[in-house]
């Protein structure tokens, strides 16, 4: 490829943070300061070789802002050199994710969240005091800015906020855990303690560990759950003498097609929301003939609401790890890639040191566990796009494409990450892998409900007296489990599944949690989002909140979807008051929006986000 | 004449159309098999020389068994598929589409939009005065050609011709993102400080004119453009030996846009700044 670059120059601390993850460029014309008479001789790379690396573009971008804080054109050109990727497609990939920026800011961004359960419990009041003290969001001050944020998965502990500053520690502290960046998470927040936070990150308060949002902790019922608050996240002995690597040794015995027997007679369907059989997934992705085949997991959880693979990921990273490896070895994959949202600081931590503790053991590598069997795993970093989480954005995400969803068919079992057979797999759906082969698939099969099997984690936040991740068998209902959170007294509402799920009515707490039953009564279960409102919320704004969320989300791709939102959004806002007869025209509209965005957009995001603001009209009658 | 080159025949697809039988050659898109039986499908991003983004979705149609409805450009034909274009849920997603476009872009040059909008009885005023539109102003930076993305449906059609499918330049991306996403070049940069090359391939296909030569530009503000009285002449580029067919569109004796024909074996519709804009030295009058 002959490209054009801008010529702009990159600063030295942009250089050095590209170099850091890239090593330094081989020749004068990736980049090096130097050209030499050797350079002018030789050419090397081309375009094939750049096919190959252009995976590194996004984690390229991170190396910089992480560094920096914001990518500048002279970063964006040295990215571009380096990988041999066109400026225009750089720039563009650059500006789909909202936690990077191509326009100068300061290096600490405090990202506050407004989303639905901070909505719920004083986020308005808390971005109305931080207006006073720091203006309006987006405006510098004392080298901070803060902005409003979509759900940052700390909803057990809402209001949050999540400081995330670009560059080194003070005073010549070394970056540590492969990331320059330094985070706090605020939550509970108050505008002094984020304000406190602000001026001196190093010195917020310790996060609680994940055990807190488990308020089951320790119970011995639990099977998904059980290490979390039990076992030190961070110690593979911790791990291997709670149980740990059993599962894996199974698999070996088992073999391949053992292992996805057995998912098959568990009857395990995937947890991330639409509930397709991971045997047959797995199945269909071993067949292939053609390879290499990919396992991702799909940790890129962002659905307003969930935050149970936080809690898994921060409280047990060993499972995942060891889950991934068995599935790895199911499909035959060689390569894993655990996509991890952005906003998740302490996930990456400990899964990125369970990864090199796995690795230094054997468990990952060249021969895994001495099975002859080699495999690992490469974190990827989101970098705040809801939409990243669908099964195809992720892998355009992956390879270094705007994170825009593709047409299916083809699927990802036939063509998925870098156009080879993929199996995609939600973290909750692969953590129940261990207990499958632990116990056997038909053990597992008999707890549950239909087909719905096994237990399931649910995330309750909102009015409630105990939030956190609550882990059921299949089978048990709405009311049960508000019995063990301990309801609000003057219960409105109960969004179930997420932004992307419906509402249900305070006399529908009868519904089955299982994959049936919410289908049965109309509504979802999602990534399995409980979130409880009383009659002190103002419906119609959650429902503006919403609104809000899938305009600013979708990727504007497809027109039903790009425009679609947006239209649903104003007509929200003109009737945020109103009811009756003068509501009915908007919601006419809407109601004919919405039906042409769910048959026609391209992705579940499009298809599903009328699907709130829809119950929430015909079930609870909001502007009745 | 055109050599056709010889192929492995195809085998033939059997689906039903709209209750009809129907057989098209393995491969064919539903759009292709809509076209063959001379059903009138509306499109956008679908171009004959690109392979479409399936991102407007003007052309949806309904198989049976499916949760959603299929884009006809992209989704082929199956065996024993059963497909209906003109169901009135197929109708409504292409009503409320061109509803959403028109109310947020300029559909005004646009070929048979005002046509579609009628059939489907399409009403863009419905979503309000205050309904928000893409707002862009005609970006006017060189003497060749002008971006009006006033009127830019996002179809991906200029992106493709500049990158792999066509030109290999890559000028141009998708940048942003939801309803602020717009074709932009590196920092928005005007197209003088891009890699553009200006051979106006991207001109070539654009759906909606909101890419357009600065000739067709400046006659429609003065109010001189008269597509019907213009005449179009198709001959062989002088510049160079490769022999690529282009199509002088003359209106009052002055050449005011240059294309070439898509099914032109050697150019599939492409050209170079040369053959697209290199035509003054024909109309220097002394």
């Amino acid at each position: 490829m002959d490209l054009r670059f801008t010529g702009a120059a990159p600063s030295d601390a942009e250089r050095a943070a590209v170099d850091a993850l890239l090593g330094p460029p081989p020749s004068g014309w990736e980049g090096a300061a130097e050209r030499t008479d050797g350079d002018l001789r030789w050419a090397t790379g081309g375009a094939s070789a750049a096919k190959d690396r252009r995976d590194q573009l996004l984690p390229a971008l991170h190396a910089v802002n992480d560094r920096v804080g914001w990518i500048s054109e002279g970063a964006l050109d040295y990215i571009c050199r380096r990988l041999t990727v066109a400026p225009a497609e750089a720039y563009g990939v650059a500006t789909f994710y909202s936690l990077f920026s191509v326009k100068p800011r300061p290096a600490k961004v405090l990202h506050v969240c407004t989303d639905l359960a901070c909505a719920a419990r004083g986020a308005g009041a808390l971005c109305g005091d931080l207006r006073s003290e720091f203006g309006e969001p987006g405006t510098p001050v004392e080298g901070a800015v803060w902005q409003e944020s979509p759900c940052l998965g700390l909803c057990e502990r809402a209001p949050a906020a999540l400081l995330l500053r670009a560059g080194g520690g003070p005073a010549g502290e070394q970056p540590t855990g492969g990331t320059s960046r330094c985070s706090a998470v605020i939550a509970p927040a108050t505008a002094p303690a984020l304000a406190a936070a602000t001026r001196s990150p190093a010195t917020a308060p310790a996060e609680p560990p994940a055990a807190a949002a488990v308020p089951q902790a320790g119970d011995p019922s639990l099977v998904l759950l059980k290490r979390v608050g039990t076992v030190d996240p961070a110690s593979l002995d911790d791990y291997r003498a709670a149980g740990g690597y059993t599962a894996l040794r199974r698999a070996f015995a088992l073999g391949p097609a053992g292992v996805i027997r057995e998912v098959l007679d568990a009857g395990l369907v995937g947890r991330g929301g639409a509930a397709f059989p991971t045997g047959r997934k797995w199945q269909a992705t071993a067949q292939q003939a053609d390879g290499p085949h990919y396992l991702v997991c799909n940790a890129d959880e962002s659905e307003p609401g969930t935050f149970k693979d936080r809690v898994l990921m921060e409280g047990d990273p060993f499972a995942l790890i060891e889950a991934m490896t068995v599935a790895g070895y199911a499909i035959g994959a060689e390569r894993g890639y655990l996509y991890l949202r952005g906003e998740y600081p302490r996930a990456y931590e400990r899964l990125s040191n369970a990864l090199s503790a796995a690795r230094a053991r054997g468990l990952l590598g060249a021969d895994v566990l001495g099975q002859g069997y080699a495999f690992d795993i490469e974190i990827r970093r989101g970098a705040g796009a809801y939409i990243c989480g669908e099964e195809t954005a992720i892998f355009n995400s992956i390879e270094g494409q705007r994170g825009e969803p593709r047409s299916k068919p083809p699927f990802p079992v036939e063509k998925g990450l870098f156009g080879k057979p993929t199996a995609v797999n939600n973290v909750e759906t692969l953590v129940n892998v261990l207990p499958i082969l632990e116990r056997g698939g038909a053990a597992f099969a008999a707890t549950g409900s239909g087909s719905s099997t096994g237990t399931k984690l649910f995330c309750v936040s909102g009015q409630v007296a105990r939030p956190g991740i609550y882990e059921l068998p299949f089978g048990a209902n709405l009311r049960d489990l508000l019995g063990l959170a301990g309801p609000a007294e003057n219960l409105r509402a109960v969004l179930l599944g997420g932004a992307a799920g419906g509402f249900v009515r305070p006399d529908e707490l009868d519904i089955p949690l299982t994959f049936e039953g919410t289908r049965a009564a109309g509504t979802t279960l999602g990534s399995g989002v409980v979130l409880v409102l009383d009659d002190s919320v103002e419906l119609p704004r959650i429902l503006l909140r919403i609104a809000e969320f899938f305009r600013d989300e979708s990727c504007g791709q497809c027109v039903p979807c790009r425009v679609g939102t947006v239209r649903q959004e104003e007509a929200l806002h003109r009737i945020v008051d109103r009811t009756g007869a003068g509501a009915a025209e908007d919601i006419a509209l809407m109601r004919e929006v919405g039906q042409a965005m769910r048959d026609a957009s391209i992705c579940g995001l499009g298809q599903t986000a009328w699907n709130a603001v829809e119950s929430a009209i015909d079930r609870l009658g909001v502007y009745k | 004449m055109t050599a056709v080159p010889l192929r492995l025949p195809r085998r033939l697809v059997e689906f039903t159309l709209d209750g009809q039988e129907t057989r098209v050659p393995e491969g064919s898109t539903i759009l292709d098999a809509c076209r063959a039986a001379g059903k009138d499908i509306p499109t956008l991003c679908q171009g004959d020389t690109l392979t479409p983004k399936n991102a407007c979705r003007v052309c949806v149609v309904e198989v049976e068994g499916a949760r959603t409805l299929a884009p006809a450009c992209s989704r082929r034909a199956e065996a024993g598929m059963t497909v209906l274009t003109d169901t009135e849920r197929a109708r409504h997603s292409r009503k409320v589409v061109l509803e959403l476009l028109a109310s947020s872009t300029d559909l005004s040059t646009t070929p048979r939009a005002a046509e579609w909008l009628k059939e489907y009885e399409a009403k863009p005023d419905r979503f309000g005065p205050d309904a928000a539109r893409v707002n862009e102003e005609p970006k006017v930076d060189n003497d060749l050609y002008v971006r009006d993305y006033d009127k830019c449906v996002l179809c991906y059609k200029c992106v493709d011709a500049c990158g792999e499918q066509w030109q290999n330049t890559f000028a141009i991306a998708v940048a942003g993102r939801g309803f602020d996403a717009r074709i932009s070049t590196e920092h928005d940069a005007p197209l003088t400080d891009s890699a553009c090359v200006y051979c106006g391939n991207c001109i070539e296909v654009c759906p909606t004119g909101a890419l357009s030569f600065k000739s067709e530009f400046d006659m429609r503000a003065a109010g001189t453009w008269d597509e019907p009285a213009q005449t179009e002449t198709t001959t062989v580029c002088a510049y160079c030996g490769v022999g690529c067919n282009v199509t002088l569109h003359v209106q009052d004796n002055e050449i005011v846009k240059v294309t070439s024909p898509h099914d032109n074996p050697v150019t599939h519709g492409n050209l170079c700044i040369k053959g697209r804009f290199g035509f003054q030295h024909v109309q220097n009058r002394v």
